[in-house]
């Protein structure tokens, strides 16, 4: 199994989310935002950062770079695409997910190990959680807060599209505490806080984000 | 040259931490006579001409990429 993990320029965490693959039993590769080739891969991870300096808008210009068209494609054809952080903010802005991604209500960059609640437990990305289950992993943003006019709030969380709420303290302002969501289809996840940093006992708060990449191997494998 | 202006704006529902940022800093200025603050962008974009066709143009540039409707309105207008 071949997980793509695209470096935009200024990209920060595209090394530990191809980490996270690895340690997750897959084979990780390195794609490219100037190019037009997924190399083949089975599922693709939009990384965190600050892809083009956050110019404009976060996720807004990276929208635009080559790969996306491919990203896209790939994503309204069911192949499983992550986005985290910067990456949730790009798939926001491409229109794969509803919603957008605003400065944090209390001004304040954000780094914290955050406890999350997992509600949909049947995306691709998922799948080894149970609906219920709390887990921490770390958070750290600018511009995290979730936000969708009502309706939109309201179809998200009438369909089952909330993947992910901030348990304990919201950190950011996101509207009804939501860190993560995913399309009707269920391949395509944005969340904001960072599964890549817990993957090993070594680092960070635990292991409690390696299911997300655990998941997705065993979606393909179901397929 | 002539140039449209695109104004881009939070819109009204939308939480604009920045702008209330600056609001909470005009007391401390001495300013006391504003109620609040919306931060928004400007765009000029120097165009070869002002036409029907040309403005529409700017729109969909607004639209597609200089705001992003979720949560930004714009305006275009010819820069006088």
């Amino acid at each position: 199994m071949k997980v793509g993990v695209v470096t935009f320029p200024g990209s920060l965490d595209d090394v530990d989310a191809r980490r996270a693959v690895r340690v997750a039993g897959a084979e990780p590769v390195a794609l490219w935002h100037g190019d037009h080739d997924l190399q083949g891969v089975d599922a693709i991870v939009l990384p965190g950062g600050f892809s083009y300096g956050d110019y404009l808008r976060c996720g807004a210009i990276a929208r635009f770079a080559p790969i996306m068209t491919e990203v896209v494609e790939a994503a309204n054809a069911g192949v499983p695409v992550l986005g985290i952080c910067n990456g949730f903010q790009i798939l926001c802005e491409s229109h794969l997910l509803p919603g957008a991604l605003i400065r944090n209500d209390h001004r304040t960059f954000v780094c914290r190990d955050q406890q999350l609640v997992i509600e949909n437990a049947s995306t691709a990305w998922t799948s080894d959680y149970t609906a219920g289950q709390t887990i921490t992993v770390p958070l750290k943003n600018g511009e995290g807060g979730f936000v969708a006019d009502a309706a939109t709030l309201d179809a998200l969380e009438g369909e089952g599209r909330v993947v992910a709420r901030y348990g304990g303290v919201n950190p950011n302002g996101s509207l009804r505490d939501i860190a993560g969501i995913t399309n009707e289809r269920g391949n395509v996840v944005g969340l904001m806080p960072h599964p890549e940093h817990a993957v090993e006992e070594l680092t960070g708060p635990g292991t409690d984000g390696l299911g997300f990449f655990t998941s997705v191997l065993t979606s393909l494998v179901a397929r | 040259m002539p140039r449209v202006i695109v104004d881009v704006m939070p819109k009204p529902e939308i939480l604009d931490p920045q702008g209330k940022a600056v609001h909470g800093a005009l007391p401390r200025l001495g300013f006391d006579g504003v109620t609040d603050v919306r931060q928004g962008k400007r765009f000029e974009l120097e165009v070869a001409a002002t036409d029907e066709a040309t403005l529409a143009e700017v729109a969909q540039i607004a639209e597609t990429l200089l705001s992003n409707p979720v949560i930004e309105d714009y305006t275009v207008r010819v820069d006088a």
